[in-house]
């Protein structure tokens, strides 16, 4: 088999995972930008997608799409209301007991679905059949075209939600400065929780996109957390083009990493990308470095 | 007068009475180690099941010599650490005879230390060759040796003249230590590994070792690990067309890595104990008899099916119970009895012991099975 065809497949099944990583990453950003604090549990989100659906689909025996719906659903409910009791009722609190509170919140969600549903890893079926696709002498599945599909059109949402939607325009306002947001008029802590609501909806669809190909156990949200984030300090913690530049470099590079250099390697290469960005340009690499006048 | 009779009878109650319970013998206590939550829960389940279920059954029969039996479980999460603190904990709190378990090489080689100082007999359920090569003298296993496996595995390929393989495994204790079997028995049956590469415990994704593989001159692939590794193999290789035999390791022969790996199970050629094809050995098979009971018993009591690893479990209990019935009721009697085994026909293959093999099984421990229409069928 051709090098070039085997660059082909790295390539491919590097945008598939980049675009997980994507997604993933947006859910940081976008809580980033509205609140300034990172949310550990973004992970746990995207788990908790794969993990109802799947429930919903053998026990409750729902057809797929109701599953979803569900799964997403309950997942942003679970969202909203980790908003409510864990980061609204604070008002005091620093950045930094802020980040510690969602660390918290993430083993929480993580220890609950251990409980609900024991440590197995569960299949789930994909969204529409099993035959290889040709394509530039490498192949992928249907399921990897669905995930291509749904990122696109997420993109080009948040893209039109956050340029030309008034709410989404507040969201941006409150990240540039939430003093003068509020002053505005913006309601900041409304704000705060519809970042939370889309992210834990974006994350639990990348969970249950992601599901038919890799499997879904109770701690998945770990790596794939840890890797969205990569994805997002890649791109500046930008909601738009930024983190998904950044999620399919990450997918990408580790795709490329494992098939010709090792394969032992593989997540060791996402963490290194991560400490050569934060080392030589931690502002990620679509942003201006930030000044502040003193 | 009065006063003084009820006085001796009440002393000589009492005398009595305490005769009684030092009459009943003590109950013998066994501790186990297994892998209960956790990734390697598949093992430590159903071996923690069969075991307790093993031991309630024989208290039920009356116990071993007039001996209660009593099991001691500590659960290791598959956590070297933990396993080396439970350890412990069994033998200065619980003073165990002996011990069984743990389930995983990892955590074996790491209470190994332990045990060999303490002077307690360890049967674990492991299946890494380290563990009793080189024979250390209070370690015995019942788990079949991974390099009897590789063996099966290569004698099926010599059969089928495949001259070049590919070698994917996973970078734990169990996947080392086949990998090392691996390359070390290759040559011995004609084989050449053109490939050599490994994957992670949690990795989702095989693309681009397979991708790799599926550029090589191999001509078939052997991948060694345990669940759900192996299963997204099994995906991915069908994903990407590789048109290559599969074969898998005895770590995923269990019923729970079909559900896993769904229709790219098929066709798939793995070795494994017996008991996932008690019911098709012919009738003159010395161990059809305890394979069918294990299975029937596990039916009844957990309504699932027993498989290959809590075979593990009820031989090390099981040959327990035979050293305690030869007389041995210390740890260091245990242990001698134990080498003494010799046939006993256990799930696991049929044992026997000696002062140079603490492992007891030879290659006729393994059959080679096929996942045909996700079911287990017999390789001739």
């Amino acid at each position: 088999m051709q090098l070039s065809e085997q660059l082909a497949q790295y390539l491919l099944s590097g945008l598939s995972t980049g675009a997980i990583y994507a997604l993933i990453g947006f859910g940081f950003a976008i809580i980033y930008n509205t609140t300034s604090i990172i949310n550990f549990a973004q992970g746990e989100f995207v788990m908790l997608g794969g993990m109802i659906s799947v429930y919903f689909l053998s026990v409750l025996k729902f057809p797929l799409p109701l599953a979803i719906l569900a799964a997403i659903s309950i997942a942003t409910a679970t969202g909203a209301i980790f908003e409510r009791l864990a980061i609204r009722p604070l008002k005091q609190a620093t950045h930094l007991n802020l980040i510690i509170i969602t660390i918290g919140g993430s083993i929480l969600i993580r220890g609950l679905a251990m409980l609900l549903w024991g440590k197995d890893t569960h299949a789930m079926p994909t969204f529409s059949g099993n035959e290889p696709l040709n394509l530039a002498g490498a192949t992928i599945l249907p399921q990897n075209l669905w995930i291509f599909g749904i990122t696109l059109m997420i993109i080009i949402g948040n893209k039109l939600f956050f340029n030309y939607s008034i709410t989404g325009k507040a969201m941006r306002a409150c990240a540039c400065n939430r003093t003068a947001a509020s002053l505005v008029g913006i309601d900041v802590r409304r704000m705060v929780l519809f970042s939370f609501v889309i992210s834990s909806a974006l994350g639990s669809m990348a969970g249950i996109i992601i599901a038919p190909l890799t499997m879904t156990s109770y701690d998945v949200g770990i790596m794939l957390g840890l890797k969205g984030f990569c994805a997002a300090i890649i791109g500046g913690m930008s909601s738009g083009f930024g983190t998904v530049v950044g999620g399919l470099l990450l997918g990408i590079l580790e795709s490329f990493g494992a098939g010709l250099i090792s394969s032992g390697y593989k997540d060791a290469i996402a963490f290194i990308i991560l400490l050569l960005i934060l080392f030589i340009r931690p502002q990620g690499l679509f942003k201006k470095a930030e000044t502040e006048r003193v | 007068m009065q006063n003084n009779f009820l006085r001796t009878l009440l002393i000589f109650l009492l005398i009595a009475l305490s005769a009684g319970t030092v009459m009943a013998a003590q109950p013998l206590k066994i501790g186990a180690l297994f892998a209960i939550t956790g990734q390697a829960s598949f093992l430590g389940e159903p071996e923690r099941n069969t075991a307790q279920m093993v031991v309630d059954e024989i208290n039920k029969a009356g116990g071993v010599k007039g001996h209660m039996l009593e099991l001691v479980v500590y659960d290791t999460q598959g956590d070297a650490t933990k396993a080396v603190q439970a350890a412990t904990r069994l033998i200065k709190e619980d003073k165990v005879v002996a011990i069984i378990g743990p389930s995983t090489t990892g955590d074996t080689m790491a209470v190994i230390p332990i045990i060999e100082k303490a002077q307690i007999p360890l049967i674990s359920c492991a299946a890494g060759i380290k563990i009793t090569e080189p024979v250390k003298k209070w370690v015995f296993k019942t788990a079949q040796n991974d390099s009897l496996a590789v063996a099966r595995i290569y004698e099926y390929l010599k059969k089928q003249k495949t001259k070049r393989i590919a070698i994917l495994t996973v970078s734990d204790s169990f996947g080392s230590s086949g990998r090392e079997q691996l390359k070390a028995q290759a040559a011995g049956f004609g084989i050449q590994i053109v490939n050599d590469d490994t994957y992670g415990p949690k990795d989702t994704d095989m693309t681009p070792q397979l991708t790799k593989i599926r550029g090589s001159q191999a001509q078939a692939l052997i991948c060694w690990g345990t669940n759900p590794g192996p299963a997204v193999i099994a995906r991915n290789a069908k994903q990407l067309g590789l048109k290559l035999p599969l074969y898998m390791s005895h770590g995923v022969s269990s019923k729970k890595f079909i559900v896993l790996a769904g229709d790219t199970s098929e066709g798939i050629i793995l070795p494994s104990g017996k008991v996932l094809v008690a019911d098709l050995l012919p009738n003159s098979d010395k161990q059809k008899k305890s394979l069918l009971s294990f299975i029937k018993d596990y039916q009844n009591h957990y309504r699932a099916e027993g498989d290959h690893f809590g075979g593990h479990a009820w031989d090390a209990v099981m040959l327990i119970k035979g050293t305690i019935e030869r007389g041995a009721y210390t740890p260091a009697a245990i242990r001698d009895q134990l080498e003494k085994t010799r046939h006993y026909a256990g799930i696991g293959g049929i044992f026997s012991y000696s002062p140079v093999d603490h492992s007891g099984l030879t290659k006729d421990a393994f059959v080679l099975v096929e996942i045909k229409k996700k079911d287990w069928v017999l390789v001739k």
